[in-house]
């Protein structure tokens, strides 16, 4: 394999913060301004503001001309590697995002559409969620999905919601007040579960990558609410007693929700109902080619059995005859866990994304994660001080694998965020490395998906090997990347001490006029 | 050319040369024994049965048109809908930047490879500190409400105490998603809402109601300014004044585009201020141009209970300013469950384009902006409240919305807006349905979007509907 390394250097732009630009009276848009029926029926502005709630001062933003704002902010995005190189962010499933679903989603029959609108003339947005509802109850076996959940951590968190409501109606909510997840799920599931008031039990991992049926059956008891587990895992390793996992927790009264932030690997392979799992969850922004924005909008779609349908949050859209009605019934239901029905310019694209793929495309485009990701193992592996989690496991990893660097910092000195930090020089951004905590020494997690090429994942394996040989070679190269971009590496210093961070201009000034004079204020 | 044989547009490795040179590296004849993990009996019980696949761009572009065809625009129709998401100007060049490849398309890099979009980011959390008046701003969370649900479980745990108050009227939309935050009476971490009346008179939160409802147990009092029924709080002080001395934390959330003629809350005792990012050059997408904001001073206790992720900036050893997360270890990425609160994706590209927003209007395109709406609400006010029948239940001191009751044209809300679309106009939102004892109102919402024949045309066909 010769792959040419690209000579990359970011677009360097040294541009100021906005605060620093523009000239006092400069303007970047203008209002009308009322007319004069308008001001001789209502008077002054300021007159109809009650007169302890009048502005006394000016904000102190930037005056600038729309042209000079315009040009800022396209500099900023030039100082943003993202997509525009490679990137393999594992467990966020890095796709293509369809140009024409944005394009149909920033028209005005999207973007300027009124949730409370009547449904009449929202018949165009409430058949594609209709229609999208139906797509996801196939790939999943549920019988219903909500996409008001604004993310996947929403969604997990709409699960521990339904979980309540669940037991609630059954009378045993005080009881239940547990549960049960495993040290290599997503951290929103225990978060989402302690943050709607559940004690949190955690499972550690066996050797062979997940936790026993033994560790799961001394944890269940009168107290389990409910499991949630994502399978595959982020190490790329398929759990198979998962079927029994659901049976021991349903045989304690528990729920089981299977957080599928994993599913780029397994769709059209399984089902989460065929499973056994009463709830289930996609990210729209990860799997389903919904742009990510640099962490959304985004949806976390959630799906559940008829028994658990009745405490979904609303509205719901039903069709009745030919048209498609919004339906906020049932008293049962947890309410909202965000307003209305969610990210629904999202939906949209997902829904043409699925349209676009099919069924053969969408299982293609499993085949093609395991392959590429096996692929690139295969290669990785080759790589000096490269390792891979878990070695005693053989076989085929899923759609992705986690590695450690931990043998080329033994033998460097070289960190996994050197390398992270070496490999943006090449244009390739940083890989994720793993949640917290790391179970593996110096982690990184790459994840091919369907939309690089095998050329792109080439580069991508040639940098890593560049990088290597770096770090045996002349370390300083790498522990002082990057070299390439505007800026390097921030200074020692931790930023979490009240007198040196400044989560905004006013409050940076305040704080560096301080440190001039020497005077410390830890407010 | 065979369908299967086509490779996809999606896909770059989907020819079958390719697949079949990269099972020849792994020494494997079919991608099936790559699955080896997955037991049987775990498979599809029968294949995937989706609707027929568009792969052309051409036919997936005619069938979406076809479909999205159906819905009626803000655009098209003359809307005075509000409530939870509101219809104001977005800028072309908000537009072209929430486009950008670079912005649209990302998750994560580093500190240097996403220097212009933690850049980005800094700037709408600087900016709208400006507007505040706060120095402390966090990324956006998902909505309004889900940050008015984060501030009351901050205020929460700072104080140790599990009530708080809220004003009886409050956009129910955003009401239920703090029913949620604030868990059922059977979890221990459960807390209590208290509603506090609201003047019919004045439509300002009744101060007597809330003196006796506040106690040494209150975390928090929750208002609005403008309140959910459009009403400029004046006596914002005096509830914050009255708060503080009871202990509570004083939580308001905020329209920020009101604050080029509204006082700050920065500046009237707030201490932690929220509020939505959606008016800020964000189109309304259905509800999903949602976004909230969480801010406060920036002191150690209230810094240290954020669920939000937060941006600072700072300079590298060569001087050049740069910009980094703080305070990882105490979200849910750094601590599980003993995080506050959770966070993951959000709505970080809208903060990019809400900084745009901001930079455009400058201070003095939010005074005008400010002064514009404000004085056209009242005008619309005035047209409306000529009609026989129609009573503008406050006729001055609001911002962009004002509540109609038509009690005495003998007619229902729903029935009013039914005929007003049949002209074209999306009616005020009907709020007889979650408060009764209004009556038959509606919530109209006025911007910078309707000009004065606009005005007149709701005046001229309401009162035509309103006579029949």
């Amino acid at each position: 394999m010769t792959t040419r390394l690209r000579r990359y250097h970011a677009a360097v732009w040294d541009e100021p913060v906005i605060f620093e630009m523009g000239v006092a009276g400069r303007r970047g848009c203008h209002f009308p301004l009322a007319g004069p029926e308008v001001h001789k029926t209502v008077g002054d502005a300021k007159d109809l503001v009650p007169s302890a709630m009048r502005r006394r001062s000016a904000a102190a933003l930037p005056e600038m001309s729309e042209p000079d704002v315009l040009r800022h902010y396209l500099h900023l995005s030039q100082e943003t590697l993202g997509m525009m190189g490679i990137s393999l962010f594992g467990t966020c499933t890095m796709k293509y995002n369809p140009r024409l679903t944005e394009a149909l989603a920033a028209g005005d029959s999207v973007a300027d559409l009124h949730p409370n609108q009547d449904p009449e003339t929202l018949q165009g947005a409430l058949e594609i969620i209709y229609a999208f509802d139906n797509l996801l109850r196939e790939l999943s076996g549920m019988d219903r999905f909500t996409f008001q959940p604004a993310g996947g951590a929403d969604a997990a968190y709409t699960h521990a919601c339904v979980t309540r409501a669940y037991h609630a109606a059954k009378g045993e909510l005080g009881q239940r007040d547990q549960i049960i997840t495993s040290i290599q799920s997503h951290p929103c599931n225990p978060a989402t579960a302690a943050a709607a008031g559940f004690e949190v039990v955690t499972l550690m991992l066996e050797d062979n990558g997940y936790p026993s049926i033994d560790a799961l059956k001394s944890a269940v008891s009168g107290r389990t609410a409910a499991l949630m587990i994502n399978n595959p895992d982020d190490m790329g390793i398929y759990n198979p007693e998962i079927m029994e996992w659901v049976k021991i927790v349903h045989d304690a009264g528990g729920l089981c929700f299977y957080d599928h932030a994993n599913f780029n690997g397994v769709m059209g392979k399984i089902r989460a109902r065929e499973l056994g799992f009463d709830a289930c969850m996609f990210m729209l922004h990860k799997t389903f080619g919904v742009a990510k924005g640099g962490g959304g909008p985004a949806v976390g779609a959630y799906g559940c059995t008829k028994e658990l349908e009745e405490f979904l949050p609303g509205p719901l859209v039903d069709r009745k005859g030919d048209s498609f009605i919004l339906s906020d019934s049932s008293g049962n239901s947890v309410g909202r866990v965000r307003e209305y029905l969610g990210n629904v310019q999202q939906v949209i694209k997902a829904y043409a994304w699925t349209r676009a793929m099919g069924s053969d495309g969408i299982n293609e485009a499993s085949d093609i994660s395991v392959l590429m990701n096996n692929y690139m193992e295969k290669e990785l592996l080759k790589i000096r001080g490269v390792t891979r989690s878990h070695p005693g496991i053989k076989g085929w990893r899923m759609e992705m694998t986690r590695y450690s660097l931990g043998q080329l910092y033994e033998d460097t000195g070289v960190t996994v965020s050197d390398v992270a930090n070496r490999m943006v020089d090449f244009g390739v951004d940083a890989p994720w490395l793993s949640h917290e905590p790391w179970l593996v020494p110096e982690p990184f997690t790459p994840e091919t998906g369907e939309m690089w090429s095998k050329e792109d994942v080439d580069y991508w394996i040639a940098v890593l090997k560049q990088v290597s040989d770096e770090a045996y070679s002349d370390p300083k190269k790498v522990k002082t990347a990057p070299h390439n971009h505007p800026i390097g590496r921030l200074g020692p210093e931790s930023l979490d001490e009240p007198d040196r961070w400044a989560m905004t201009w006013r409050a940076y000034l305040r704080k560096k006029a301080a440190r001039a004079t020497g005077s410390v204020d830890n407010r | 050319m065979q369908a299967q044989t086509r490779a996809h547009p999606f896909m770059p490795n989907s020819t079958a040369e390719l697949k079949q040179e990269l099972l020849a590296v792994l020494g494997i004849d079919s991608v099936d024994e790559l699955f080896a993990q997955i037991p049987l009996e775990h498979r599809l019980r029968h294949p995937l049965d989706l609707p027929e696949t568009m792969s052309s761009e051409v036919d997936l572009s005619r069938h979406m048109r076809g479909i999205l065809g159906k819905n009626t625009s803000c655009q098209r129709a003359l809307s005075f809908l509000g409530g939870g998401c509101w219809q104001h100007h977005v800028p072309a060049v908000c537009d072209e930047i929430a486009q950008r490849s670079e912005f649209l398309t990302p998750v994560w890099g580093t500190v240097a490879s996403d220097l212009g979009r933690n850049q980005a980011w800094f700037e709408f959390t600087s900016q709208l500190g400006e507007l505040l008046s706060l120095e402390l701003v966090a990324l956006p969370v998902y909505s309004w409400g889900c940050a008015a649900g984060n501030a009351i479980r901050m205020a929460a745990r700072m104080t140790g105490r599990s009530k708080v108050l809220l004003p009886r009227y409050l956009c129910p939309e955003r009401r239920a998603v703090i029913n949620s935050y604030c868990e059922p009476p059977e979890m221990h971490s459960h807390i209590s809402i208290v509603d506090i009346d609201v003047d019919a008179e004045s439509g300002l939160l009744n101060l007597e109601s809330l003196d006796r409802s506040l106690g040494d147990d209150v975390a928090a009092v929750y208002f609005e300014n403008p309140s959910y029924l459009g009403q400029i709080e004046s006596k914002a002080r005096e509830i914050s004044a009255m708060a503080r001395r009871h202990g509570a934390e004083t939580i308001v959330g905020v329209d920020p585009v009101s604050l080029g003629i509204l006082e700050p809350p920065g500046e009237y005792g707030a201490d932690i201020v929220v509020g939505s990012i959606q008016p800020l050059g964000i189109h309304m997408n259905c509800g999903g141009g949602l976004g909230g904001f969480i801010a406060s001073r920036d002191e150690q206790r209230y810094a240290h209970e954020y669920p939000a992720l937060m941006i600072s900036i700072t300079e590298t050893p060569q001087g050049d300013y740069a910009f980094s997360m703080v305070l990882m270890h105490q979200c849910s990425y750094g601590s599980r469950e003993k995080a506050k609160d959770w966070t993951g994706n959000s709505t970080y590209l809208w903060a990019i384009v809400c900084a745009v927003y901001m930079a455009l209007l400058g201070p003095r395109g939010f005074r005008e902006l400010g002064e514009l709406i404000i004085q056209r609400a009242h005008y619309c006010a005035h047209l409306l409240g000529k009609i026989d029948g129609v009573r503008v239940l406050q006729r001055s001191g609001f911002f962009k919305e004002f509540v109609v009751n038509f009690d005495s044209t003998g007619k229902q809300v729903h029935d009013i807006n039914r005929a007003l679309l049949k002209h074209g106009i999306f009616g005020g939102l009907d709020l007889s349905r979650h408060f009764p004892e209004l009556g038959q109102s509606a919530l109209f919402c006025v911007t910078e979007m309707h000009n004065e024949q606009d005005l007149m045309l709701l005046a001229e066909k309401l009162r035509e509907v309103c006579s029949s």
